[in-house]
Formats: C-alpha cells, structure tokens, sequence
C-alpha cells in the first residue's frame, strides 16, 4: 500500500491551504470507500491525504425554501434518515440509498461519489435530473458548475489542483416536481449499477407533464442528460406511447461497453426500461402532491 | 511515519501508533490483538469487519486507523457484558443461526446497530439491512429468525 | 437397531459447546493467531495465463535488506530427489507442489511462482517486486472447446489420455476419460416411445468460503513444527506436508484453527508447506494470509461442465435409456471431480439400460477443488433438467415420473453396489404432499423441482473419551468442526453416557494429540466420527459396569447401566456415573474410551427441492420467491443444524444457478475477482428456505444417521434452471442464469 500523509482540517480554508501547498500528490477524501481500496493497488507511491469530514459544512444539509444545500462529505446513512429531503427529493435519496451495503452508506458520501466519477455511480443521475449545482472552493476563490458538466471523463472531474468540491446545490422545484431514480442490478443489494436512469417531472394541474429531466447512468462513460427523453415525456401525460418514446431516448443516446457487469446490448435494453418505469414512479409522486 | 492516536473502544480509552495507510481493520487486529473483528474481503464487500464508528455500522476495512482519532468505536468484543451475553448472541446460538461462524461477530455488530436504529424491522427491512455481511453456510435463514426473535425480545425488555 | 427408539438427547436442539467462543469474538480463526518473532511471507503471482518460465530471479531479493527468506520450487526436497529424478514420485505429488510454486511452467493466472518473508506484511508484499521472472507467453486455453480442439496449445505436453479404449499415443489436454455402463442401451433407446437429447453446460464457479486461506508455520529441529491452519483435515494437510517435504509424519504438528467455511475447499493445501519453508530458512515463525483476490485466482474453484443428456422413456412413463457424455474442467491440473460426476448423473432412477461415458480436462483456470458432492451438481443438473423436460413432453407429473423410476432398495446403480434401504421416495411423496407443491402458481412466477443424490463416505475416525473424577469429561475427537459437529458429538455421547450434554467438553485435538481422522468430508463427520464417538463411550460404559461390578463385588454380567446409572441386578444397589468416576481411583484408576475405526455402510442420502421464482420479464431478473429443501437425514442429531446444511446447500446451489460465474477475459484474468462481482447470494436476494426433515435409517449407524452436509446442493441447480424455464416458457440449457441470458431468451422467437 501506498504512505501516505493525513491531515484532517477543520476549515475549508485549511483544506484548500493544504491541497494548494501539497509537494506530494494529493487526495480529497470523504468517506474513503473508493479512495482507500485504490491506494491499497498502489505500490511505492506517496500521498497527501486531506480527510475533509470533519470540516462542519461539509457534512451538513439544509433544506430551505430556496433548495438543498448538501455538504458533499455527508455520509449517506445520515443523509438517508433525513425524511425532510425524502420528502422533497424522494429520487435522489433513493440513489444514495442504494450505494452499497448499510455499512458502506456509513462512510460513502454523495461528493465523493460525484468526485469519484464512475460511470455506474448511482447519484450522479439523480443530481443531474435535479438540476444539481457544484460549488467549487479554490485559493482563487469560488465557481458553480452544473452538475452534468463537473464529471469530464471516467474516474475524471472538472476540479484543478488546489480546488475543492465546497457544496452541491439543488434548487427548489417547480409544485409537483418529483423525481425517482431506478437501477439495474442483478442481485438485490451490493451490486454496482449495470444501469441506471433518473427522471424529475413537472406537472400541471390536470396531470400533463410540462417539464422534465431524464439523466441515465452505466451506459457511457460519463452520466449523461439526455433532453430528447425529456422532449418525449413534455406535454404527454406519460401514456404507453410518449414512455416508449422516452425509452427509445435513453437508448439511442446510450453508448455502453460489455463488461464483468453485464453487456452493451442488455445495458442499451435495460436503461429503456429503467427510464420509463423511474418516469412512472416520478409523475405519480409528482401527482400526489407535497 | 507512525501516527499516535487516542479513541475509545467498548468505552474504553485506548491509544495506539499506526502507519497512515494502515486501517482501522489492520489496527484493531494487528495491532492491538482484537482479532474478534474478521476480514473477510479486505474491499468492504463482506461485512465480517463491521464496527460502530462514531454511531455509523461501517466496515473497518475501508477506514484508517488515523480517522479513529478522538472517535468512538464499538466491537465485537463489547458486545457481551463480562461473560453475559447479549440478547442477540443468545438468540444466534439458539436458533443455529452460524455454521462456521466466521461472519458472525459481524453479523452480531450488524444487527445490534440495526436494532438500535429500528427496533421492529420487518423481516424484509432486516434483510436488506443486513445485505452487506454475507454468510456463505446458512442460506441467511436462521440468521434472520434469530434477529427477529432478538427485535421481538429487546422490545419486550424495553 | 429400532426405528422407534426413544431417544434422550438425539433430536434436541442443544446450544452448541463452541459458540459461546464464537459469538463474542473469542474463537480463533486462521488469521487470528500471532507468536513472538512471527514474520509475514507474501507469494508472488503469475500475471499470465499460460507461460514457460525462462528464469527466476531473486537475486535482488537475496541483496535487500528487508528480505529474511526467499521460496520457490526448487525447495521443494522431495521432487528434486532421486525419486524424482527415477521417476517413482507418485505424479498427484509433483502436480500438488507446481500447484503450491510453479516449476517450469505457469498454467493459471495467479499462480504462485515465488514467496518472501519480512518483518511485516506490507515489507513483504513490496519485496515481491525484488524478484524477477522471464516468461515466454503462451496462449491461454480457456473452456472445454478451446482444450480439446485439435490445434489447441498444451497445458502438459507429456500428457496423455488415460482409460481409452486405445491406448493414447500423443499427448492432449483431455486427461482421462472414464465410461460406466449397466444394461444395453441401444436396446433401451429401441424399447422407447419417446426420445430426447439436450445438452447443458455450467460455469466455474467458487466455494465462496468467508475466511480466506491462513497459515502460522513454527519450524522447528528439535521438536515437530507447528503448522497452524483452518482446513477440512489437518491429518491430511500433516500427511501432504511430509510428502512434499520428506519428513516423517512426527516432525510435524498440524492444529486445526476454527474454520470459516471450506466447503471442500480447505481440503487442499496452498500456503502452508511455503510457509514451512520460509519458516525454516528465517527461523522465525511464519504468518501468511491469501486475500480475497488470491483466493478467487489461485484456490479451489470448481469445475465448469459440458453434458449431453440422452433418455428414453414410454408413454406410461417408465424410463427405459439413459446416457450421459460429460465433460469437467480440471483447471491447470488433472483431477476434476468428473468420476463422482458420472457416477451420480442418474442414480436417483431405477432404469435397466445405462451409458455413461466422462472427461476430465485440463484448461489455465486454477486447479480445482472439491465443492460440495463434488462433480454431482454438473451432471445432476444436466440430468434432471432432461428428466424435467421429458415429463413435460409425455405430459406426467414430474414427481410422479420420478415414483414411477425411482431408485430404491436393491436398485443396482451404475458405479457397482446395489442400495440399500434408501430414502429417494419418501422425499418425493413428502414433496408432493408440501404445501408448497400443493399451492398454485403465481402470475409470471415459475415452478421447478429437482431431485439430488449423493454417495456419503465413512472412513476413519479416532475417538477418545476421559471421564474426570466428578463425572465430568472430554470428548477428544480430530475432527473439524466446520458447522456445529462439536454439538453432534456431545449428543451422541450424552445418549450413550445417559449424562447431559453439557457435561462432556468436545475437543477438536492436534495431530498428536488423537490418532488419525480422515478429513472432514464426503458428509463423513456425523456418521463416521459420530460412530467412533459412539464406540468410545460404549467402552466408556463397558468399563462404568465393571467398576460397579468391583465396587459391589459382582460379576460384570449382573451390573445394568440405563440412562447414567449403574444397576445391580443381584441387589438394589445403584450407583451413578459420578459415583463410579469418583470412586475410580479404587477400582484400577481413572476412566476413558477410545475408538479407532474405519467407519463402513455410509448411507447414500437423497433429497428433493421446490423452487418458485419469479421473472421480470423486462429485464431478465429473477427473483426467487419461495424454496423447499426436503431431504433424507437417516436421523438427524441436531435438527437445527441439519437443516442448517440443508438451507446452506440450497442457497449455494441458488448462487450457482442463477448469478455465480468465473467471468474471463482473452487473456485468462478472471475479471470478477471480488464479493463485488462474483456475485454470492445476500440476505436480501433470498426468502424463508423451509425444509423438510426426511428419516429413513440408515441401518449401519447405532442411530441412524446417514450424513448430511453435501446432498442439499445437488437440487437446486435443476429445480431453478426448471423455474425460470417454466416462468419464461423458454429451455434453459446454460447456468448461470443471469439476467442478460435470461433476456435474450425471452427476447428469442420460439
């Protein structure tokens, strides 16, 4: 295993102090899930570890009439008991419900999963239906992203040296806005997602959908926004067809791999199928109400 | 070079020096001979490490053994008082719920932070919540049976 | 012995002696033990398939510092001796030690090549970079049709097909081939209204053990060195050791740590003998742990399958033709489980006209282990899939099918006996009658069932039995307990003893501290050690009636001893166990029993499973949503633990049939090397696993037992392969079945 050097600070000022001074390479670290098992395959190496949990603001959340503020050092158990955000963001709770088992959500992070960049993580889908806004933190000072713009490859995202994933921010819906995010996994639990699709859908009065989000996961190397879906749920009231439709989106705009995980044919199938069922789920829960 | 760090563990103030790199799993076993706590994995994909870090159920596997600074961490071994053994214990010997037993002291840590956090699971709420220790010799269920009768009994003496 | 026995202790479902130890941590597992001066060693693997090994060296290695021992092959004494070089060293011994280091040649990805030993683990794991190896890469033959086509590559060019009819003349990746046959089955093939002929394949697929592979090694000149390790059978690890190593049998000490699952996986050794070596040259005890990727890459997986199933039958239902051609990946070596295989495929039916002919193949996977009734669940699947397929066809219920060709007593079976009294029916009709197979069908959910067979083995075990001057006593025994056979023991006394349980401490002894146990397996520990466990305490009993007998100054004959207490039928004395254990020091001194045996009359045990499941026809996925294990136990000792097998047998049957797989790329690197990927069932993937507990004594057991631990995962491979068939409406002919399998099923035109 790699040595490395530890600092846990306390301020997000120390933090970026720290990672702008590093002579040796450095690395952010929130839960640690994907980070400590990628530098146990290092060999003769060094690094500079900054253990951001337990900077306050990066481990909190708060709901406010303006939206979600989430600390993106928040673990997922404590993010997951919040039924406040449930309540608000059913999808995006469900995502990182289902990163890895109870004890994973005890450690993994909804920043270090965005940070981390997989292709298959499972809430970078649900940010991005949810319109997600990154706040970045650097020695320069700060900047905002959106959410399908911070990942730039796989295991690749838009931070430059110094800089520091500060906050993600999720404004607050338009009424009966909800979202609703759903995976492929072939057991039911543990798996890492062989596909995935998050829909967030606005709905008038009378039930038809006005606005829409469709962002699908495990299909390409990065999550992806896919507006033709959305186009394809707008002004329907998700009927058979305009699903069909939506579903046809996701996999056209899909460019998946065969792997260990399952193979690009299945992927291209199954990330249809997730989108319209997860398209569904969101527009009941939008026609329920708040 | 070496950290020095101070935690409690089972209430107890424990200090201890590690490489950075080693974690919390290496530290409690190696290092301070509490082999209660078993890798099964060593990549958080098992459970048989699992502890109660600062209130969480995790796998010390995937913590540092520096993280448990000034933190408060609950094993196996504290589970039992003295030589009484805790309710779960006693319904896992009961009702055969381990063969080998080498994912058990996990699976005991488990379910003591998921009657902690929920009291009256459903047997299905039970199981997902215990998806993360897995047991290769019991097909899970005489472990579930045993959670169970552990919940309904924990209520009782509640 | 009486089928209506009233019995004390069997059949109660005591807490076992162990787990007090187990459930807080205290029990020692292989990586929990540390001694002073330990050191840490690490092997170096292949990162190829299948190469030559031009050199080795460890030059670098030797120069640093931190490096305190270097092993590879060539310190293996015994394959560089006269022996060898005469070629009189049995081939299973050269195969076992270029599994442990590679010799000449790397056949796996993951093959051990060299081993170091340093201060700490990490020390040593960075000192495997110091040691360099030339390969020549050769291409990896990775399934049955790469192995045995003609221009494949090699794995062993010296070796050659044993049991053709001809004898080989040029060297081939088919290792042996083996034929059994009953009857004339051209006749039975032309006595039939209905033919049909499927073929099936399984993948490789691993025992899935929780703890991964340890070892502590104390070498030592002046007294027998320590090996610590959790395996199946330190008896046999000693035996291995001394052979690779050309040492008596007393210079080593192998203990038994607890052990975290095997499955027949431990019944190998890997680390141990280079951690003997490592030891000798430091001087100082030597730790190694295998991880979990190792474990995966370079331990016992179990061999992938190719069957053709062919079978004849009537319209009235009766079976008249069964064949069999099965093909079994041996890994890098030869020795797959293809000879259980053939013997198994169908001894679940009375059929008069049988052929079956077996392979074993050599392919760069890791040399395989036993799992389970090894080599039964391949062909057994393939077999009762056909069986399954032939009932539908003639349109008979499966399980009358079955009634109707069942194997029963004095059925001659393919492999050479005739059974005895055999338990197969009762399983089907307690099937039949279940509630589950009595309640409908779900909407978009799918039945199947499957019936299992396997032998159970005797064999030798050693007993003794002290008694302690208050009545109290250990039960010395040399068996591992790998999943509550400890509690067995202590039942089986106490009912002989007429003493509760509790009262007698089972010891799973070193290797000098017992006579020799064959390795735990082949579902032989309840049975076998149960009988000698038996034995001993009748002994025990035997010599309790004589020292009555000198305490009351009677003969033998006239002392009685029911439930723990001594009669005298000449008077109305009586004394207790206790009584006579603290008078002993009287009548000639302490008490204890002992038993050597070589346990015959294993009772073949048969079971049968019901399997729902449900598809989502959509994706793919299944979801098993109800599942019954009925099997014959003969007498179930511990009821709790017998259906403890059962339901573990069940589950890990479940895992092979519907998401276990070895998953390789071109190369030969496993890709899925990881709980992550190689996907073992969880809680949450599985219902309640009900069982049903079948006793039809086995009449060679004092109590009837027949051995329970492998049979249950036979079944389940046919009965979910049936289930999701029958969910679909589509053959299923490829385990596992995954969902993108089972989609492009669904999506396939009829």
């Amino acid at each position: 295993m790699v040595a490395l050097t530890y600092h846990a600070p306390t301020t997000l000022d120390e933090a970026v102090s720290l990672l702008s001074n590093a002579t040796l390479p450095a690395k952010v670290m929130s839960g640690g899930t994907d980070l400590i098992i990628q530098m146990q395959r290092m060999i003769d190496s060094e690094r500079l570890i900054v253990d951001v949990k337990k900077i306050p603001e990066l481990t909190t959340a708060s709901l406010s009439a303006e939206g979600l503020t989430l600390g993106p050092a928040l673990c997922c158990s404590k993010f997951t008991r919040r039924d406040d955000i449930k309540q608000r963001f059913p999808g995006l709770v469900e995502a990182a419900y289902l990163i890895g088992s109870t004890q994973v959500q005890g450690r993994a992070s909804i920043g270090g999963n965005l940070c981390n960049a997989s292709p298959a993580a499972d809430t970078i889908p649900a940010l991005i239906a949810n319109n997600a806004i990154c706040r970045i933190h650097g020695a320069g000072g700060e900047r905002r992203i959106a959410v399908e713009k911070f990942v730039t490859g796989v295991g690749q995202n838009c931070l430059e040296e110094g800089e520091l994933l500060a906050s993600i921010e999720i404004p607050a819906p338009a009424v009966r806005t909800k979202d609703a995010y759903l995976r492929f996994i072939p057991r039911t639990e543990m798996d890492i997602a062989v596909a995935g699709a998050a829909v967030s859908v606005t709905l008038d009065e009378q039930g038809t959908c006005i606005a829409a989000r469709v962002a699908i996961g495990a299909v390409a190397p990065t999550a992806l926004l896919v507006p033709a879906a959305a186009e394809a749920l707008v002004g329907s009231r998700l009927e058979d067809g305009a699903l069909a439709k939506a579903s046809a989106a996701v996999s056209e705009a899909a460019s998946p791999i065969t792997d260990r995980r399952g193979t690009a044919d299945f992927r291209r199938h199954v990330v249809g199928v997730l989108t319209k069922r997860a398209a569904k789920i969101a527009a009941e829960r939008a026609g329920e109400g708040e | 070079m070496k950290a020095h760090v101070t935690t409690r563990i089972n209430q107890e103030s424990v200090e201890f020096l590690c490489e950075p790199s080693e974690t919390l799993l290496r530290v409690l076993r190696d290092n301070l001979g509490m082999t209660g706590t078993k890798e099964g994995c060593g990549s958080g994909d098992c459970g048989a490490c699992s502890v109660v870090l600062d209130g969480e159920l995790v796998c010390s596997c995937l913590v540092l053994g520096v993280e448990a600074q000034g933190a408060s961490i609950e094993t196996v071994e504290g589970v039992a008082a003295s030589d009484e053994l805790h309710v779960i214990q006693q319904k896992f010997l009961e009702h055969a719920a381990l063969q080998c037993g080498v994912c058990t002291p996990g699976l005991i840590v488990a379910t003591k932070a998921l009657l902690a956090e929920n009291p009256s699971p459903t047997e299905a709420e039970a199981r997902y919540y215990l998806a993360g220790n897995l047991c290769r010799c019991t097909g899970y269920d005489k472990i579930i049976k045993a959670v169970m009768d552990s919940a309904a009994t924990m209520r009782e003496g509640a | 012995m009486s089928e209506a026995r009233a019995f004390k202790h069997i059949g109660q479902r005591t807490i076992r002696p162990d787990g007090f130890d187990k459930v807080t941590g205290k029990a020692n597992y292989g990586a929990d033990l540390a001694l002073p001066g330990m050191i840490w060693g690490a092997i170096l693997r292949s990162p190829h398939a299948h190469a030559n090994i031009r050199s080795i060296n460890t030059e670098r290695a030797e120069a640093s510092s931190d490096v305190l021992a270097i092993a590879t092959f060539q310190d293996f004494p015994s394959v560089n001796d006269a022996a060898s070089a005469a070629g009189t060293l049995r081939k299973d011994l050269i195969d076992t030690a270029q599994n442990i280091l590679a010799q000449d040649k790397v056949l796996y990805h993951g093959h051990a090549v060299a081993a170091v030993a340093a201060r700490t683990e990490a020390a040593a794991e960075a000192a495997l970079a110091l040691i360099d190896v030339d390969y020549e890469v050769l291409s990896p033959v990775l399934s049955i049709d790469a192995a045995i086509a003609e221009d494949a590559p090699l794995l062993h060019p010296q070796l050659k097909t044993e049991g053709l009819v001809e004898p080989a003349d040029s060297p081939s990746n088919i290792a042996a081939r083996m034929e059994l046959k009953k009857g004339d089955i051209a006749k039975g093939f032309a006595e039939a209204d209905v033919i049909i002929e499927r073929s099936y394949d399984t993948p490789t697929v691993h025992q899935g053990y929780i703890e991964p592979h340890a070892t502590v090694v104390n070498f030592d000149h002046n007294a027998p060195s320590m090996i610590w390790c959790p395996t199946q059978g330190h008896f046999d690890v000693r035996a291995r050791i001394a052979q690779l190593m050309n040492m008596e049998l007393g210079q080593l000490k192998v203990v038994a740590s607890e052990i975290g699952g095997g499955f027949g996986g431990k019944t190998t050794v890997y680390l141990e003998p280079v951690a003997l070596i490592l030891s000798k040259k430091a001087g100082r005890p030597v730790k190694m742990v295998m991880n979990r990727e190792d474990v995966f890459r370079a331990s016992g997986p179990a061999s992938a399958s190719q069957s053709t199933i062919k079978l004849g039958a009537k319209m009235d239902g009766t079976i008249t033709a069964m064949q069999a051609t099965l093909h079994y990946e041996a890994g890098a070596f030869k020795g797959s489980p293809m000879g259980p295989g053939c013997m198994t495929v169908f001894t679940p039916y009375d059929v008069e006209h049988m052929y079956v002919e077996g392979f074993d193949v050599v392919v760069n996977k890791p040399k395989v282990a036993a799992y389970r009734a090894p080599g039964a669940p391949q062909s057994e699947f393939a077999a009762e899939m056909a069986v399954n397929e032939l009932a539908a066809k003639i349109g008979i219920d499966p399980i009358d099918l079955r009634l109707k060709n069942a194997a029963r007593e004095g059925t001659q079976t393919i492999y050479g006996p005739k059974l005895k009294v055999v338990g197969l029916e009762a399983c089907l009709k307690a099937a039949q009658q279940s509630e589950h197979y009595q309640s409908p069908i779900a909407d978009g959910v799918g039945r199947g069932l499957s019936a299992g067979f396997w032998f159970n083995i005797g064999g030798q075990s050693s007993v003794i039995i002290n008694l302690n001057p208050d009545g109290t006593g250990s039960i010395i025994e040399g068996s591992p307990d790998i999943g509550g056979s400890r509690a067995s023991m202590q039942m089986m006394a106490a009912e002989v003893l007429g003493i509760a349980p509790g009262k007698l401490n089972p010891i799973v002894a070193d290797t000098e501290h017992v006579a020799y146990n064959q390795t735990t397996g082949g579902s032989r520990t309840t049975f076998a050690t149960g009988m000698a466990v038996i034995e001993a305490a009748e002994s025990v009993v035997s010599q309790l009636k004589e020292r009555a007998a000198a305490l009351w100054n009677v003969t033998t004959e006239q002392v009685d001893f029911v439930d723990g207490v001594a009669l005298n039928l000449a008077g109305e004395d009586s004394l207790t166990l206790a009584q006579i254990c603290a008078a002993a020091e009287k009548t000639g001194g302490q008490i204890s029993g002992t038993a050597n045996i070589n346990a015959r009359g294993a009772g073949p045990s048969f079971a049968v499973h019901l399997c729902d499941i449900k598809v989502d026809p959509e994706t793919g996925k299944t979801d098993v949503v109800r599942y019954t294990a009925i099997q014959d136990a003969g007498k179930a000792i511990h009821p709790s633990y017998v259906e403890g097998q059962f339901q573990g047998g069940a589950v890990q049957g479940i895992g092979w049939a519907l998401n276990e797989e070895y998953v390789y790329n071109e190369s030969g690197v496993m890709e899925n090397a990881g709980f992550l990927d190689y996907r073992i069932p969880l809680a949450s993937d599985l219902p309640a696993i009900e069982t049903i507990i079948v006793e039809v004594p086995n009449s060679f057991h004092p109590f009837g037992v027949r051995g329970v631990g492998e049979t249950g995962i036979v079944p389940p491979l046919a009965a979910v392969g049936t289930a999701v068939a029958d969910a679909i409406q589509k053959p299923v002919s490829s385990l596992p079945c995954s969902p993108p399998k089972v989609l492009e099923l669904i999506m396939a035109e009829s």
